[in-house]
């Protein structure tokens, strides 16, 4: 689950990672409020939002005045920004962050990952903040230190030194660096985190240490023992369909084609929208129903389905393991049935039960296209998108 | 089996036991001395083993409990532990990894399927009717997709021999390199199919190690080719991070390593049958 940069910060904050003072706006006049308490001549108009490279697309202003900061948190609350990481149609502003201006007088990069080949977390620090790092391992590989944590010791203060003096920083700065990593480090495990990145990490001219940028993102699987972290969720930056779909607990993904998928398995899910596109067509979804998914379920995978308007055929494959074909084929026929589907679905099972299945889908009358294997069923949904 | 008297562990003991394998009780802390279905339930593994000699268990065990069972799995020594549970925080996956460091069980899992060998027994989920006997083995990410390379096959008159399913998750207990070192040393075992998936670098780690030393043929399929880079597909571990664990890199490696790759799910049948010339 991903969270906005000004949660990042308060998430970081309670660890004692220290942060520039700010507070979120969600209209212009709370900007200009905010802005007037923060004081100073400098204050950063941020907009949130889901994606990075805001600075480049417009969406980071420098602002000189409480009134400057209204006008500009005006001009972006509302605003769609779009920016290499948004894709073209962008991402509506609903929240700003306005933060006290600071004097930089270097930027650092830090982050935390699972190493999942080495089983273990991994520190990634550089010299080369502010800059995509994907870029710096690109062309400067050497610039990227990377110190593997144990999770028995947790983050050893000579690693953290290691790395503060592989990135150049003086002594006293170095010292502070060790306990901003001790916190990133406990607020990584504490918070179940599947990835932390500040960036930068700034050395202000006073000397001080904080993270000008902070990206935190938390492990799915572990937001059931922290129910405050999942209230963080904005609903707003993800796709509608796919906010509807885990309300029912239906892993879906919605994609640019217009071929429905509804399948058993993550796996078989990722292979069928490989299949489509290989025999010329294009998938709309990712679905995955899942190996109890019931009548109920199979009805509100059918709702989701249908609600992308860009849908000309629906493919189901289902190979029943533990679902049963005959249940599934209970499901879509009452799915049909109630709903009234008016595009063509192929239907491909295979699997427990499926003779009692393919009675069912018979005895139904209704209009399915059946198929008997992958290569089958993708050739069928892809000639009937096309009519 | 961890979780038996669970509606999921019940229903995949009965089908365990019918296929013939030696299902000989149950642990649910808090039931032993009950019985279910006719088996014995007790409160830990350590007890299960004592009383009944089990040498391998099934976790069915729901997330936010399922990592301590299977260190309890594992401080209780039994070699073998499958663990089905989808949903297991990674954190807590981690701590399991590095208590199982040094210790006799292998895990197999998490959010897998399990194995099965045709016509034997099957410690997991796998539906013993899709197989048949014969001289495959298989080695999978996917659960659903596994049941499909068995399928094919089947329709093609080959069986197989032992089917991992070894979990969609980013740290599993066996990876594909431990499973096609079994099946190296496996004499019934006469060719491989792997199935990886987006996400990682394990693939690209077994396909070194085919290079190196792996000299039984193998077919390969690759999911997730149309995956959209950061999102993750379902399983926790399939997810291209950074633009890396792309399908196409995995697919490549492979490929650099003489495992014959198909691009599409439907083939990997019929690709095995041209691999070993038949």
């Amino acid at each position: 689950m991903k969270i906005h940069e000004y949660q990042a910060k308060q998430v970081l904050s309670r660890f004692g990672v220290p942060v520039p003072r700010g507070e979120v706006a969600f209209a212009s006049a709370e900007a200009g409020d905010i802005a007037r308490r923060l004081g100073g001549d400098i204050a950063v108009v941020k907009a949130q939002i889901h994606a990075g490279g805001r600075g480049k697309g417009g969406g980071v202003k420098v602002v000189r005045s409480p009134q400057e900061a209204e006008q500009v948190a005006k001009q972006m609350i509302g605003m769609t920004l779009v920016t290499h990481q948004t894709g073209p149609d962008g991402k509506k502003v609903g929240r700003v962050l306005i933060e006290e201006g600071l004097q930089i007088e270097r930027e650092l990069y830090l982050s935390i990952v699972l190493d999942r080949a080495a089983a273990a977390p991994v520190i990634i620090a550089s010299a080369a903040g502010g800059m995509d790092i994907e870029e710096v391992a690109a062309s400067d590989p050497d610039k990227i230190l990377r110190e593997h944590i144990n999770p028995g010791t947790g983050v050893i203060a000579f690693q953290a030194r290691k790395l503060a003096f592989g990135m150049g920083l003086p002594a006293p700065v170095a010292g502070k660096f060790v306990k901003v990593l001790e916190a990133v480090y406990k607020a990584f495990v504490e918070t179940d985190a599947s990835m932390i990145e500040i960036n930068p990490l700034i050395l202000t001219k006073g000397g001080e240490l904080l993270a000008l940028d902070a990206k935190v993102s938390f492990d799915d699987n572990a937001l059931y023992r922290h129910p405050e972290l999942k209230d963080l969720r904005d609903v707003t930056e993800e796709d509608p369909l796919e906010v509807e779909a885990s309300t029912f607990s239906l892993n879906y993904i919605r994609l640019d084609g217009n071929i429905g998928c509804m399948v058993n398995g993550a796996g078989l899910a990722m292979a069928t929208m490989d299949i489509i596109k290989l025999a010329g067509g294009e998938p709309a979804n990712f679905l995955d129903v899942g190996g109890g998914a019931n009548a109920e379920q199979i009805k509100n995978a059918f709702r989701i389905l249908m609600a992308d308007k860009n849908v000309k055929a629906v493919l189901i494959n289902i190979f029943g393991g533990i679902l049963r074909c005959d249940v599934l084929a209970q499901g879509v026929v009452a799915a049909v049935t109630e709903l009234g589907v008016p595009v063509p679905i192929v239907i491909r099972m295979e699997g427990t039960n499926v003779e009692e299945g393919k009675q069912i889908l018979r005895d139904s009358k209704l209009n399915f296209t059946t198929a008997d294997s992958m290569g089958e069923a993708a050739e069928k949904v892809v000639a009937l998108a096309r009519r | 089996m961890q979780g038996l008297t669970g509606r999921e562990g019940t229903f995949h003991a009965k089908a365990a036991a019918a296929y013939g394998t030696k299902v000989v009780g149950g642990v649910t802390p808090g039931k032993g001395g009950t019985r279910h279905e006719g088996w014995p339930v007790f409160n830990s593994v350590h007890d299960a083993v004592r009383e009944t000699g089990a040498n391998a268990t099934v976790i069915f065990v729901p997330p936010p409990f399922a990592a301590d069972a299977i260190m309890e799995a594992a401080d209780a020594e039994i070699p073998l532990a499958v663990c089905i549970t989808e949903g297991i925080p990674t954190l807590d996956m981690l701590k399991v990894m590095t208590f199982m460091n040094g210790r006799r069980t292998r895990l197999i899992g998490p959010n897998c399927p399990g194995v099965i060998t045709a016509g034997q027994a099957k410690a997991g989920i796998i539906p013993g009717h899709i197989c048949r006997e014969g001289r495959i083995g298989i080695v999978s990410k996917s659960g659903t997709l596994t049941y499909e390379a068995i399928h094919q096959l089947s329709k093609q008159g080959m069986g197989q021999t032992t089917c991992i399913g070894i979990g969609g998750d980013p740290l599993i207990g066996t990876s594909f390199i431990d499973a096609l070192t079994l099946f190296s040393a496996d004499p019934d075992t006469e060719a491989v199919i792997m199935i990886g998936e987006i996400g990682g670098t394990a693939e690209q780690e077994a396909a070194a190690f085919i290079k190196r030393t792996f000299n039984k043929p193998v077919v390969g399929f690759i999911a997730g080719q149309t995956a959209p880079p950061g999102r993750r597909m379902g399983h926790a571990g399939a997810i291209i991070a950074g633009g890396q664990g792309t399908a196409a890199e995995k697919m490549q490696a492979l490929m650099a390593a003489g495992v014959h790759v198909v691009k599409s799910p439907a083939d990997m049948g019929a690709k095995m049958r041209e691999a070993l010339g038949r």
